[in-house]
């Protein structure tokens, strides 16, 4: 199941890039086409979040992410680069556990 | 440098997330857009099929189909552009290459060198972030002791975070977030998070509805 979605992902995302030099212009440059494209990243990038967070598989669950999360807003919130926001987050969470704070 | 860190935290991510060195370096070399390859290494990796994986990728791409839109009076030029390198040019068309190439004139040679040196650049410096990461990563025995699965939700805030630029997106945001998590317990893994894209489309329409 993963070579699938590698493959046909990697050839969807190509073609997109793709269209916008060939098909005619008119076709996609409109308001509703160009506000969209704007929020999607916004809302799915969101949605991820809180997924990645609060879940695993289709169970709802509160364990040491989301200290990572709360570490790594702030550290957005302080202007770090994102390799460091993200090891902030891994850091926070392995602390925790390994001092069997949380699962 | 940035995209090498940024490549290195895709690499060790997607390894996290189940995928295969192989099938991790395949994303950064075929797909090669980072927010399109994170989201769907973590649907897949919450367990998602691959068809919410793919679908989910591909809304986040879309925004790519724009840029070359708006890079096509960038990069035109007098002469016609052979059909070999119009295809290299869809692949480097990344938010990156098409910021640099922008700032200079439309049609000029700077803006067309821009956009080659830095998608180009980013391509180079992406994949071998991403060989590392994934390497580093496959190195371990439980990413979960590491904290690696707290990095997912970290790397998606981090690429939030720049699009948040106002209230509509902080709403747009906090209203996905909540409409995903509560449908989490209902739904197969992966469309939940593919349900933000209906609560984009309905934003849409509200505010087209408010500005007109």
């Amino acid at each position: 199941m993963i070579w699938p979605a590698v493959i046909i992902g990697s050839l969807g995302a190509y073609l997109l890039k793709l269209s916008g030099y060939v098909i005619p212009e008119r076709v996609l440059d409109n308001d509703r086409l160009r506000r969209l494209t704007a929020l999607l990243p916004v809302a799915l990038l969101a949605a991820l979040v809180a997924v990645q967070t609060f879940s695993t598989g289709t169970e709802l669950q509160v364990d040491a992410r989301i200290a990572g999360l709360a570490a790594a807003i702030i550290a957005l919130a302080l202007r770090a680069p994102f390799l460091v926001v993200v090891l902030i987050a891994a850091i926070t969470a392995a602390v925790l556990r390994s001092l069997g704070l949380s699962a | 440098m940035a995209t090498g860190a940024y490549g290195l935290s895709f690499g060790a991510i997607s390894v996290a997330s189940g995928l295969d060195v192989w099938q991790t370096q395949a994303l950064s070399l075929g797909m090669f857009t980072g927010a399109s390859q994170f989201a769907l290494v973590g649907v897949l990796g919450a367990g998602g099929g691959a068809l919410a994986a793919i679908l989910t990728a591909l809304l986040l791409g879309a925004r790519n189909s724009l840029y070359a839109v708006s890079l096509r009076p960038y990069l035109a030029s007098s002469e016609p552009v052979p059909w070999w390198r119009l295809l290299a040019r869809a692949q480097i068309t990344i938010d990156e290459s098409t910021a640099m190439a922008i700032r200079y004139p439309e049609r000029s040679r700077q803006a067309r060198h821009a956009f080659v040196a830095t998608g180009l650049a980013i391509f180079v410096l992406w994949n071998i972030g991403t060989l590392i990461g994934a390497l580093g990563a496959a190195a371990l025995d439980d990413p979960r002791t590491l904290g690696l699965d707290a990095a997912v939700p970290a790397g998606f805030i981090a690429l939030l975070w720049p699009r948040l630029r106002d209230r509509n997106m902080i709403a747009l945001a906090l209203v996905s977030a909540a409409v995903a998590t509560i449908l989490v317990p209902f739904l197969q893994p992966g469309l939940p998070v593919l349900s933000a894209a209906l609560v984009a489309v309905i934003a849409e329409r509200i505010l087209a509805r408010s500005s007109s």
